[in-house]
């Protein structure tokens, strides 16, 4: 179940999209979420689907493997798509069956909010999936930087990011250790009602957030010793480039939102 | 040699209101030259770890002082210190800041503003300095235990410190790990001139010291060259440390009626020992 899940996952390579900057990425996906909703007919809802296709020719990454990933979203798909289709009630009357009746405008509206909602999460799941979580935690932590000066946290903000992304793996392998020491307690998390499954679940989590408290403060007292005073006068070891591949995206899209504006009706 | 570290009369409690409970620390003074090795030992509660935490500023005594490089610390001076010693604690995984081995052995660099070219070749001789530049984007949960306490050395030793602490760094590790940790820490010191202050209560580290001081209770029992100090056999036992496996063997030879010379440090020195024993009789 967790192996197929695509979500949050980072596939590492050498594409193209891999190789751009966090932060051209970054501005790009979110421009893009703003760009879908200009789309309004078949032509410009093609175009979106080409240009996603594109993209993911481009991630190299297996297209098998992306709509693998997200099946647990097709439930949700459908289920708007059949909410569309049942409750839109304009246009000519194309089915009727019993109490069932679809019109076409519900059936198109239904296809369009499809459509829309499977490219944006392909389009978000390729940013996951090309760049590493503490890239885009990099990314995140310079494209916010300006708001600074409005008293945000930034620096703050992006450390508490990677050092939660660092532990998840370490808190995941300690979860499993209390869970078989439980176990061989006697404690029981996979079989029973499920009031009894939740009740079980009690003392898993307490060793665990006591471990984790301990490791915050362990931590705290390394991060000390190592000279942390904050971010103020802090210099980066990682550093990001900006390049002609970043500017060239930002640039298609612009130009990919404005054919979206002269196509849409 | 030039004293590179020193206690005077530190008097440490966690808790100052209650006068009756005993204090953490009580009366300790020694000093540490530079390019030593000093290893601390005691039994559990001894107050071997509070010293550690007095060393760098991340407790002050209450009274007495602490001098490191021949200056008080105090909060002035504090962040200068700490930039010159190095500290690796027990838990390999709750000291690992950063994403990477590399990340991690910059941030002590990030946080003193090195510049970035800078920043590279120090963390790629740090990391080649305990053999771990293999591993430059290794995440920690793909590391063992072992490497994982090596990059904590790297990363202490960025910034290039002159003293090195090692806060029972190797207690948490397989035999294999501390292994590694010792022989890394022993061959940086003939490449380096580098002070060591190891805080164990593994006495198999500590005989690799220049000096042992044993604690007792938050107080200094006795301090020496390891073969004064594990001459004194049972005494240690008393005082809820382990003798030295090379020690004990010969200890127990000698309860059955194998009596060796008594002053064998190491497992090498015990066989030659026992295979020649034989020659004497």
């Amino acid at each position: 179940m967790m192996e197929k899940m695509i979500f949050g996952r980072y596939i590492p390579g050498d594409s193209f999209i891999h190789k751009l900057d966090p932060r051209s990425k970054l501005i790009f996906v979110f421009l893009f979420i703003g760009i879908i909703f200009l789309a309004n007919n078949i032509i410009s809802y093609a175009l979106l689907v080409v240009f996603t296709l594109i993209t993911i020719f481009f991630s190299k990454i297996r297209l098998y493997f992306l709509i693998n990933g997200l099946k647990p979203i097709i439930f949700l798909v459908i289920f708007t798509f059949l909410l569309h289709i049942f409750f839109t009630k304009e246009g000519d009357l194309l089915l009727k069956w019993q109490f069932i009746e679809v019109y076409e405008e519900g059936l198109k509206q239904g296809i369009f909010i499809s459509v829309r909602f499977l490219v944006l999460v392909m389009i978000t799941s390729i940013l996951t999936l090309t760049t590493s979580p503490i890239s885009i935690t990099d990314g995140m932590e310079t494209l916010l930087n300006p708001f600074k000066r409005f008293k945000l946290p930034v620096h703050e903000l992006a450390l508490m990011m990677s050092i939660s992304l660092r532990f998840i793996p370490t808190l995941m392998d300690e979860t499993d250790k209390i869970l078989k020491a439980q176990m061989a307690r006697g404690s029981d998390i996979s079989s029973g009602p499920v009031r009894e499954r939740i009740k079980a679940v009690v003392p898993l989590l307490i060793p665990l957030f006591v471990s984790a408290f301990k490791r915050a403060e362990d931590l705290a007292v390394a991060m000390e010793v190592r000279g942390y005073r904050g971010g103020e006068g802090r210099t980066r070891y990682r550093q990001l480039k900006w390049d002609w591949r970043d500017s060239t995206i930002i640039l298609v899209l612009i130009i990919i939102a404005i054919i979206l504006l002269w196509l849409r009706s | 040699m030039n004293e590179i570290l020193s206690f005077h009369n530190v008097i440490y409690t966690y808790s100052p209101e209650e006068t009756e409970i005993r204090k953490a620390l009580e009366d300790i003074s020694f000093s540490v030259s530079d390019g030593e090795w000093i290893a601390i030992v005691g039994h559990n509660g001894s107050g071997k770890s509070t010293m550690a935490k007095l060393m760098n500023g991340l407790l002050f005594p209450q009274s007495g002082e602490v001098r490191v490089f021949g200056e008080t610390l105090n909060a002035d001076n504090l962040w200068d210190i700490r930039s010159q010693m190095g500290m690796v604690f027990q838990n390999p995984d709750n000291q690992f800041v950063g994403a990477t081995v590399q990340d991690d052995v910059a941030f002590a660099l990030e946080n003193n503003g090195v510049s970035f070219k800078d920043m590279v070749v120090r963390v790629h001789e740090s990391l080649t300095q305990v053999k771990m530049e293999k591993h430059l984007n290794s995440e920690p949960h793909h590391l063992s235990g072992g490497q994982k306490q090596r990059v904590a050395i790297a990363a202490a030793l960025a910034l290039k410190p002159k003293i090195l602490i090692l806060d029972e760094a190797t207690s948490m590790l397989d035999p294999q790990g501390r292994e590694e940790v010792l022989t890394t820490v022993q061959r940086l010191r003939k490449e380096t001139n580098l002070t060591v202050l190891s805080i164990t209560h593994d006495l198999e580290e500590a005989l690799l010291a220049d000096r042992i001081l044993v604690l007792n209770n938050g107080r200094k029992y006795t301090e020496g060259t390891p073969d004064e100090i594990f001459s004194r056999g049972e005494e240690l036992v008393e005082l809820g440390l382990d003798l030295p496996f090379a020690l004990r063997m010969s200890k127990i030879l000698g309860d059955n009626g194998i009596i060796l010379k008594q002053d064998h440090m190491s497992e090498r020195d015990l066989v030659n020992d026992i295979w020649i024993s034989n020659f004497k009789k």
